[in-house]
């Protein structure tokens, strides 16, 4: 457990649209897509992924779809849409803003100041 | 894109719903299907790796119900879910629905009556264009708005505040369309009245200044809408068409706008006539600058023009025309005032009523509320097991509370319906009401989109007071006490802000009983009382020979003959003409002297005493006993002595006692010697709780008056007797116009006053009662189920039934009590305050108070009787039982 870091609020969305940029995927593909990506060090409730999906989609994000899976069962597939790949975008830049501004912030040391 | 994208999700979750739940069951069990797939692959057996799939799911419900508030469908399904089952516990408990509908239905119903007259008459402008900058000119001196046709001239042309100004003068006419001659209002106006006032015509056209070429040179009429409709049944071929008015020919030129009714709110006039045209109608001087016979003057001031500037202009022409006509013009300053209420003659009292009536009605609005308030909580009170159970399940405060609001939201709607309905009908009834027949008066308060709109905001405003109440109650539940130790309520003593409004609402209740009782009575002795005259088996006939176009001496003649042949029908005992009747329109007054006085000054008058003009036989047809003396008779005409009749509070005031009065003399303000030659009783002559009043009777024959009343007396029925009356009158001249009543139905004018106060306070007593009703009920019914533990035991422990009665309901019943004794003093104390209005008004009467405790006492009764019947249906086993 103590390998597992904690979601940071908000961050869910942002890790959604990047699994499925990767690839059209279903609920539960996300989910491993998310783990593998993350080298399983983030945890996620199962089921808190589905409203978090449904709010994407409502957002105009990412499209659904019924499909067949690997597994042979039916499922439904989530795909960005245009709207969902510039938000992407934006929201990796901003990301990546914060993370160099938090890294360098905690990184410096006392002569620097 | 996103709304629109928001906005199917939104539609296609109400509309779609069980569809988009099915989607996400499906999904959601799909998830779980690939997991138990993964874990079945690590070793597990397919039982034990759908369990784990689960477990590891989380929670399922918690996350289907997130998911579906992202669907934006959450809030309208579990409102419809809210409305749904408030009104399936509103069908289980029909008692309470109806008393709360009612009650709301009333109060509401009475806000929006009284709103909608309000509004009508205070609120809504005069329904001509551009009514804010309209206003009539007020002299000051006078105190009215009448002024001469010379003076309006010069004001007219010498002022430089107004656009224009019009004027307009009243009259009844004789209208005669070569068929049945009838009597009809008109509006004598400028030629430029239609133009100024920014008219336009329905039909044909409006007549224009251009149309005054001198006196008498314009015989046109506009015909108002509702007139056109009524008497010549929408014919557009009218315009063009001859009518006779007052037997002078008149071409019909057009027809007003349907909305438009002449500037006063209440009057509706019939047909507009040039004003120039009026000597034609009635002998009129145009020329003369002190006979102040118009009635209003008005126009619109020029844009920019303040009121002071108006006023300072009018002024100085005012001075002026003192300066210039001595002696028809006193030195004269004005006002502005707005003319649709003929300023605040009428205006004030009518606003100041009416707000008054407005904030009583809000206040039977607002103990409704508290009442209906009480009776929520006491539902609540009754619910509080189902409230801790829902708790206990997990459900929110906020949802059960919104369950609550909904169920007063839905109580408060139906109660705004139905009382917006009510009032509807009302409003029309009082629309087509006239008050008083012989006038035009319109009450015209049809609702409009205002009235709809408070109303709605009241109902919803009264939902949202009267369901907070219960919201404490909600709060403090704490589930854990209740289920375990049932309502046990703790059955407070205290007396609460709640309990003393409820004493206050009993008390005014019982005060407007007291009060309406005294009034009916009142109003009941007021009618059988000797009035000096007989109120039954009398018509009157309203006679005026210049609307048929008689003229100076043809008129003694003519009414002559009109006796004559109405003498002639069968079953007439006794015909008589007067130019007034005791309480009628209002009766002439005049000095008189005493015989020796020589110096006829004002400081010298004997009496001011009401003169009547009466032809011979008009004791014996108005039913007043003459007591000694005789009648007038057909010799007592302007070549014969002077004579007169009087009354015995005449006879009393000039001469000491009645006895003495015979045969004597006094002076007329003329110095005509005056004998008297009879003496009849004293009665009521110009209105019914006036003191007794002076009355001198003279011949009319010998001081002739034209408008007279003809006074029959017959046993026969008023209605064929109308016709036959009408046919001896037609056969005589078909031009003349006839209009005919009881004597009885005459003495509406005089009566509107006590009977529109009766029939108030009977309203706001039965609304009064309505309310004490709820409170009282919403009270006892709050006490029983909250004590129905402890009279479960009472009942265990061998109480009877009237202890168990007196346990719970002694409280209401005191309550009652105290109300009602104090309602019933307060009524007798208001007792002399109702005797202005009504006469006879008087509560010392043991039959008033017994009607009135009994009254209070079936209130009680009804109130509790569904709560008293809960308290005696106490079952101890099943109460105790039941924790």
């Amino acid at each position: 457990m103590t390998d597992e870091a904690q979601l940071l609020p908000g961050t869910l969305d942002l890790l959604i649209l990047k699994a499925v940029s990767l690839g059209p995927l279903h609920g539960y593909g996300v989910l491993l897509r998310i783990g593998q990506i993350s080298g399983q060090a983030l945890l996620i409730e199962q089921g808190a992924l589905y409203p978090a999906l449904f709010r994407l989609v409502r957002q105009g994000l990412l499209k659904a779809e019924w499909g067949t899976s690997e597994n042979n069962r039916r499922a439904k597939f989530y795909e960005l849409t245009t709207a969902g790949r510039r938000r992407l975008r934006e929201e990796t830049d901003g990301w990546n803003r914060l993370a160099v501004a938090m890294a360098t912030a905690l990184g410096a040391q006392s002569e620097e100041v | 894109m996103k709304f629109l994208a928001y906005f199917r999700s939104l539609v296609s979750a109400v509309f779609h719903r069980t569809h988009a739940a099915e989607d996400l069951d499906d999904e959601l069990r799909s998830h779980i299907q690939h997991r138990a797939d993964d874990l079945e692959r690590s070793g597990l057996s397919r039982a034990e790796a759908e369990r784990r799939a689960r477990v590891e799911f989380g929670g399922y419900q918690r996350y289907r119900e997130e998911t579906h508030q992202v669907l934006g469908g959450n809030f309208i399904a579990s409102f419809v879910q809210d409305v749904r089952f408030a009104i399936r516990l509103l069908r289980k408990s029909p008692g309470f629905t109806i008393a709360a509908v009612l009650t709301l239905a009333l109060a509401i119903g009475a806000n929006s009556v009284v709103f909608s007259v309000l509004n009508a008459f205070i609120l809504r402008p005069l329904n001509v264009p551009d009514a804010k900058s309209l206003f009539g000119i007020w002299r000051l001196p006078d105190n009215n708005m009448a002024e001469s046709y010379a003076d309006y001239l010069e004001l007219r042309s010498r002022n430089h505040s107004f656009q224009d100004l019009v004027a307009y003068n009243v009259d009844e006419a004789g209208l005669d369309t070569g068929q049945n001659p009838s009597r009809i209002w008109i509006e004598e106006t400028t030629g430029n009245y239609f133009d100024a006032l920014r008219l336009q015509p329905y039909l044909g056209r409006v007549f224009h200044s251009s149309d005054e070429r001198g006196f008498n040179s314009a015989p046109y009429v506009v015909l108002t809408h509702a007139f056109w409709q009524a008497h010549f049944q929408s014919d557009p071929a009218i315009v063009g068409r001859v009518v006779r008015i007052n037997k002078r020919p008149f071409t019909v030129v057009g027809v007003a706008q349907p909305d438009f009714h002449g500037t006063l709110v209440f009057f509706h006039p019939d047909l507009f006539i040039p004003l120039v045209n009026a000597p034609q109608l009635d002998p009129t001087d145009l020329t003369s600058h002190g006979n102040r016979w118009i009635f209003m003057t008005l126009g619109h001031l020029k844009p920019g023009v303040t009121q002071a500037q108006a006023i300072a202009d009018l002024n100085a022409i005012g001075a002026d025309l003192a300066k210039n006509y001595p002696k028809d013009d006193p030195k004269t300053t004005y006002k502005l005032a707005r003319p649709s209420l003929y300023g605040d003659y009428i205006g004030r009292p009518a606003r100041e009523f009416l707000s008054g009536l407005m904030m009583l009605a809000a206040l039977i609005l607002l103990a409704a509320c508290a009442n209906l308030g009480s009776l929520f909580a006491a539902r609540a009170a009754d619910r509080s097991r189902e409230v801790a159970l829902r708790l206990a399940l997990g459900s929110t405060r906020k949802r059960i509370l919104r369950g609550l609001f909904t169920e007063a939201m839905l109580i408060s709607f139906l109660g705004g319906a139905v009382g917006l309905a009510c009032s509807v009908v009302l409003l029309q009834a009082l629309s087509a009401w006239q008050p008083i027949s012989r006038w035009p008066l319109h009450i015209s308060v049809n609702p409009d989109a205002g009235v709809y709109a408070v109303a709605l905001l009241l109902a919803l405003l009264s939902g949202l007071l009267f369901g907070a109440v219960p919201i404490r109650q909600v709060l403090r539940t704490n589930p854990y006490e209740v289920v375990k130790a049932g309502s046990s309520g703790r059955a407070g003593r205290r007396i609460t802000l709640r309990d003393v409004l409820l004493v206050v609402q009993i008390a005014l209740c019982a005060v407007l009983v007291t009060s309406s009782m005294v009034a009916v009575f009142g109003l009941t002795r007021t009618l059988s009382h000797n009035f000096g005259f007989d109120v039954q088996n009398t018509l009157l006939v309203d006679t005026d020979p210049t609307m048929a176009g008689y003229k100076g001496d043809q008129v003694p003649l003519i009414q002559k003959r009109m006796i004559d042949v109405v003498r002639t029908i069968p079953g007439v005992q006794a015909v008589s003409m007067a130019d007034q009747v005791p309480l009628g329109d209002g009766a002439a007054d005049t000095n008189v002297f005493n015989d020796a006085t020589t110096d006829l000054k004002s400081a010298n008058v004997a009496d001011d005493a009401l003169m009547f003009r009466v032809s011979p036989g008009y004791f014996n047809a108005a039913g007043t006993s003459v007591l000694a003396g005789r009648e007038f008779t057909s010799h007592d005409d302007k070549n014969a002595p002077r004579v007169a009749i009087v009354n015995r509070q005449f006879a009393r005031k000039l001469f000491g006692a009645p006895t003495n009065a015979l045969g004597r003399f006094f002076k007329m303000p003329d110095g005509t010697r005056t004998q008297i030659v009879g003496l009849v009783e004293d009665g009521k002559y110009s209105s019914i709780t006036e003191d007794p009043r002076t009355a001198i009777f003279v011949p009319l024959l010998q001081s002739p008056s034209s408008g007279t009343w003809m006074l029959v007396r017959s046993a026969r029925d008023p209605q064929q007797l109308g016709s036959a009356i009408r046919n001896k009158i037609a056969g005589l001249d078909a031009a003349l116009p006839v209009f005919l009543q009881t004597r009885y139905k005459g003495l509406d004018v005089i009566l509107f006053g006590p009977r529109m106060a009766t029939i108030s306070l009977g309203v706001l007593g039965a609304l009064g009662a309505i309310l004490s009703i709820t409170g009282i009920f919403g009270m006892a019914a709050y006490s029983v189920s909250n004590r129905l533990k402890e009279l479960g035991i009472r009942v265990a422990l061998g109480a009877k039934r009237k202890e168990v009665l007196g346990a719970a309901l002694g409280r209401a019943a005191k309550f009652l009590a105290i109300g009602s004794a104090a309602g019933l003093l307060l009524g007798i104390l208001a007792g002399p305050v109702l005797a202005y209005v009504v006469d006879q008004a008087t509560p010392h009467d043991p039959l008033i108070l017994t009607v009135v405790v009994l009254a209070m006492a079936l209130l009680g009764l009804v109130a509790t009787w569904i709560p008293a019947q809960r308290a005696l249906a106490v079952d101890p086993m099943i109460l105790l039982r039941e924790d």
